[in-house]
């Protein structure tokens, strides 16, 4: 059993808030990504669950029993960091069996469970070399294994992947995918990548100045972002956000005005906003197409066309200097020429009120 | 492995063994403190050792120091002695002149005092200006650097015991500098019984001793004057002597001044050479502050230890302020000025 | 051999020799005969006899004089080589002397005794090595006892110094605690209290801690150095946090992360500051020449003194001791000497 729970947890250093009330909830062989960008707090959050940090105010517990005040080494979590921390002055054998012998485990046993951890990350062959003496790839997996050994009732990871280069950061990913799959333990994922929590994630958690933006499956919250901050950071490129004015709002429709000509209607419960309001309206750049310059399309100048073969990213620019980035599936798009014109679909439109809050469809 | 090699592993598992099988031991008492504790009582263990060896042998008489000095009697334990308020200061620091020992009332003090004095100005200049001259030509491009600074380190480590009877040995009356002399037609010459000399070779004998160590700060602060510059001067068609005085010294600075004020602290203290060598003598010529105190403290007949003790504060004094400079100093260079 | 020259005599960018390459080298070769020649000096005359100290002008190699069993004599005699008036030499044993003239025997002729004035005659002398020099004080002087006094003090000090500094450093370093600035503070304020300044306190305290005229005495005063928890302290720094935190998920105990992380690590530190601390405790003198006055606690620096402070020296033991009080620096030199430079040009520390 791994289930998680998080009850309003505060985290200060003096007069510096870190953490604000976090309430989270993390079923039993969850995989769930802590996202962010750096200094929003997930990393700290990480090691108040570790017990490497103790809350100022709140409760943490684990399969129901309180764990707030019990130390790092008896919550039965293992935790691989950032900097993989391995022990440098022992071999990787010594770095997989030094938390076992701690707990008095028989030394049968602990040669077993090296076996099978060394078997499954393919380690085997340098159990006997010193972490100096080991690639990055390599260091990540016995890091990895120092916490597979353990036996963990979830596994707390630190931006694992951070430190691997692009390659290696890509295949590492899916192996740990499978790991995951394999194993059925909670694991709680700390990445700033967005790329990383998308891919490994079932739940996602956007967390900013110590608090909790959304919490979802990731996509749902590629479809359907709960703020402005959340629709930026998901997905790349970022989603192209425009300063639009309502022109009317029902309960089921707004209709909205913007630069370049944008002329849209959005299927969206309008009761909270009126005419003339301020909004904004969020596009996503895949979503974006090349139009004959119908109704409903915008003008804009192209600045600058990145042709990455299947599709080009265009970057352009619409009246009122407002950026707009398109991902068209087509290649020979101009950057000298005239204004092209580009069909932004409705159906597709996300409206954010001027707080910044998703106006969903009722 | 080889056979050697095994039996090494195995000779150092045996040693460890027990050690190891101690450390163990310790941990099981020290788990039950840490959870009862926490962390915070984790830190006053692992600091508890040090600091109690830390009060009890430094703090403590640094504290009672001061009541030392306003005690009088023959006795060491403080609850035995009376009470003399500043009596003692007063006795030392009565003087008709102080350029004058033989007017003032203690004044074996003031001899120490002014040998201490002139031992300090002879020894810094000749300290600084030797080692500066080694590290200079340790600094080109010599073969065999590290051998030379070998050469020039060794003293350093030995005891002052043993290099106070190196040098009294050759300078004796039948010693090496006689032998040298001798062979140039020159007359043997008792140098350790001569005021003149004596002196001469207390001060010699401690530069001998320790120059090496500071060669070696200034030879690091020479490496570390990036080459470009001598590079750069040598475009500009620049003279070695300029280039010393306007490159090498503003640059070198902070660590000459270091070597000076370290050179000054340890100078001030001088004992344990200076006294095997000339045991003060001849005479009252080489006696010094540390050799003052130690002899009216413990040595002497008419021993009298609230008087070694408001000496010993009045060096203190002195110590403190030179160690201040020394920090601003050592600040400005980066460097710090570690010292036992 | 003009390949070894080039070599030795070669200068930056191949130039030409400049007079400063002449003082460099001047400097340099007087410096060697400066720093190892005393040394050296000292060495060779730990082997001569008392005898041949005495003589002026001194050789520069120890020599023994040669002796042979003559019948009819208990002891050997001792030869020399005698200018007889005839204008022949000849080679005589001294059987006694009075006053300018020596009684002496030809060996092969043990019965004749011959009057020689002692101007017309020259010892015979061959070069040896009076290794007496090292084995009397061992066994009739208290030297041997000294010498167990020193080692003893040295690695009990400096075992205690490590120990005790290491742990003050590892929670200086790795532990937030309210007070531990000041700590630091402290620790390094005392830099500038050298021992000479607390004497006389320090001397009443270790009497009341019952620890005068004890090695106890010697060596606790000295081991809780600020040096050391600076120098320690300052490697720990470096050693990642992150570290610490892996092994406090693998259950460690505090105690087994400062014992089996942390001291492991800071094993460069460690053993420079063991270096010094060997240094450092062998080489005292005033501490333990204060708190000693049984003879039989005297350590090698103590001992040492005291001989060579007494109205009649015994050069030739004192010279083999100053010898043997050497060896442990020499080889710390010859085979630490890295350690040590690297370490005071890092820290400034001695």
């Amino acid at each position: 059993m791994g289930r998680i729970t998080l009850t309003n947890i505060n985290r200060a250093f003096g007069k510096m808030k870190i953490l604000h009330g976090i309430d989270l909830d993390v079923g039993d062989g969850e995989m769930l990504v802590l996202v962010g960008p750096s200094g929003c707090g997930k990393s700290t959050l990480l090691r108040l669950i570790a017990g490497l940090d103790q809350p100022t105010d709140g409760k943490i517990e684990i399969d129901g029993v309180d764990v707030t005040n019990v130390s790092a080494a008896q919550r039965g979590l293992a935790m691989v960091f950032q900097s993989y921390a391995l022990y440098p002055h022992m071999s990787v054998r010594q770095n997989l069996a030094f938390g076992l012998e701690n707990i008095r485990m028989p030394k049968a046993e602990i040669d077993a469970r090296i076996t099978e951890a060394a078997r499954m990350l393919e380690i085997a062959p340098y159990l006997d070399r010193r972490p100096g003496q080991l690639s990055g790839g390599q260091k990540q997996r016995v890091a990895i294994g120092r916490a597979v050994v353990r036996n963990p009732t979830a596994f707390l990871l630190d931006e694992p992947l951070s430190n691997l280069d692009a390659e290696l950061r890509i295949s590492t990913r899916a192996e740990l995918a499978a790991l995951h799959k394999r194993l059925a333990t909670t694991m709680i994922y700390v990445t700033h990548d967005q790329v990383e929590a998308m891919t490994l994630a079932d739940r996602i958690v956007v967390m900013r100045s110590g608090r909790i933006e959304q919490v979802g499956r990731p996509l749902d919250l590629y479809n359907a972002p709960a703020n402005l901050f959340v629709a930026g950071f998901i997905g790349a490129p970022r989603m192209n956000l425009l300063p639009v004015k309502v022109r009317s709002a029902s309960g089921t429709e707004v209709h909205v005005e913007g630069p370049g000509g944008l002329s849209a209607s959005v299927a969206a419960d309008g009761t909270a906003l009126k005419l003339g309001d301020e909004a904004t309206l969020g596009i996503r750049p895949h979503d974006i197409e090349l139009s004959d310059g119908s109704k409903g399309s915008v003008e804009a100048r192209v600045t600058l066309a990145e042709a990455l073969g299947p599709e080009t990213v265009v970057h352009a620019i619409m009246a009122g200097d407002n950026k707009l980035v398109a991902v068209l599936r087509r290649q020979g798009v101009e950057t000298q020429g005239p204004p092209i014109s580009l069909a932004l679909p409705p159906e597709r439109m996300h409206l954010f009120d001027a707080a910044g809050l998703r106006v969903a469809s009722r | 492995m080889t056979g050697a090699a095994t039996l090494k592993a195995w000779a150092g598992a045996a040693l460890a063994a027990p050690v190891v099988w101690l450390a163990s031991i310790v941990n099981v008492p020290l788990k039950s403190w840490q959870r009862a504790t926490g962390t915070g009582g984790m830190a006053a263990f692992f600091l508890a050792p040090n600091m109690a060896i830390f009060g009890i042998f430094v703090l403590v008489p640094l504290v009672i120091n001061f009541f030392y000095s306003a005690t009088s009697g023959t006795a060491y334990f403080l609850q035995d002695r009376t009470y003399v308020g500043l009596e003692q200061y007063q006795r030392l620091l009565d003087c008709g002149s102080y350029l004058d020992t033989a007017t003032c009332r203690e004044d074996l003090f003031w001899k120490a005092v002014h040998n201490t004095g002139l031992f300090v100005v002879a020894q810094v200049a000749l300290m600084t200006v030797v080692s500066m001259a080694t590290a200079l030509i340790l600094n080109r491009e010599i073969v065999g650097r590290s051998f030379w600074r070998a050469v020039f380190f060794f003293p350093v480590l030995l005891s002052p015991v043993v290099t106070g009877l190196i040098w009294r040995w050759i300078l004796q009356r039948q010693g090496l500098l006689n032998l040298i002399v001798h062979n140039r037609g020159g007359e043997p010459h008792n140098w350790l019984t001569d005021r003149f000399w004596a002196f001469t070779a207390a001060v010699s004998v401690s530069v001998w001793a320790h120059m090496g160590f500071y060669t070696l700060i200034l030879l690091a602060g020479l490496q570390a004057i990036p080459r470009d510059l001598y590079e750069a001067a040598e475009m500009d068609g620049t003279k070695p002597a300029r280039v010393f005085w306007r490159i090498t010294l503003p640059l070198l600075m902070p660590n000459l001044l270091v070597v000076i004020v370290l050179t000054l602290i340890r100078a001030v203290q001088i004992f344990d050479e200076a006294y095997v060598l000339t045991g003060g003598g001849p005479g009252t010529s080489t006696l010094y502050i540390t050799q003052y105190i130690y002899e009216i403290g413990f040595a002497s007949l008419l021993r009298n230890p609230g008087l070694a003790s408001a000496a010993s504060i009045l060096m203190g004094l002195v110590l403190v302020v030179l160690t201040l400079l020394q920090l601003k100093v050592g600040r400005r260079g980066e460097r710090k000025g570690a010292r036992e | 051999m003009s390949g070894v020259m080039t070599f030795l005599t070669r200068r930056r960018g191949g130039r030409g020799w400049h007079w400063t390459d002449i003082v460099s080298w001047l400097w340099l070769l007087g410096g060697l005969v400066i720093m190892f020649g005393p040394a050296v000096w000292l060495v060779g005359s730990s082997f001569k006899t008392p005898a041949q100290l005495a003589e002026f002008p001194p050789t520069i190699l120890p020599y023994v004089s040669q002796q042979a069993k003559v019948e009819g004599y208990d002891k050997p005699l001792t030869l020399y080589r005698v200018k007889l008036p005839d204008g022949s030499t000849k080679v005589l044993a001294e059987v006694r002397r009075v006053g300018i003239v020596a009684q002496m025997v030809d060996p092969q002729a043990p019965n004749d005794i011959v009057k020689v004035n002692i101007a017309d005659r020259e010892p015979m002398r061959e070069i040896g090595f009076a290794t007496e020099n090292y084995a009397e004080p061992f066994v009739h002087f208290d030297f041997l006892r000294y010498l167990r006094n020193s080692v003893f003090v040295t690695v009990m000090a400096t075992l205690i110094t490590l120990l005790t500094n290491s742990m003050a450093a590892f929670a200086l370093s790795k532990y937030k605690f309210r007070g531990r600035d000041l700590t630091m503070l402290l620790i390094v304020g005392t830099l500038m209290v050298p021992l000479s300044v607390i004497l006389v306190p320090l001397y009443s305290v270790v009497g009341a801690v019952g620890l005068l005229d004890s090695l106890w005495g010697v060596i606790l005063p000295t081991v809780a150095t600020p040096t050391g928890v600076f120098l320690l302290r300052q490697y720990m720094l470096t050693i990642p946090d992150e570290l610490l935190d892996a092994a406090r998920m693998d259950n460690a105990s505090e105690w087994q992360i400062y014992w089996r992380i942390v001291l492991p690590l800071a094993a460069p530190a460690l053993a420079v500051l063991a270096i010094f601390s060997v240094v450092w405790r062998w080489n005292d003198f005033l501490w333990p020449l204060v708190v000693l006055s049984r003879k039989e606690l005297y350590t090698l620096q103590v001992g040492l003194n005291t001989y060579a402070g007494q109205l009649n020296v015994q050069w030739h033991y004192i010279l083999a001791m100053t010898v043997v009080t050497m060896i442990p620096v020499i080889l710390v030199f010859v085979f630490l000497q890295r350690y040590i430079t690297s370490g005071i040009a890092g820290t400034g520390l001695k």
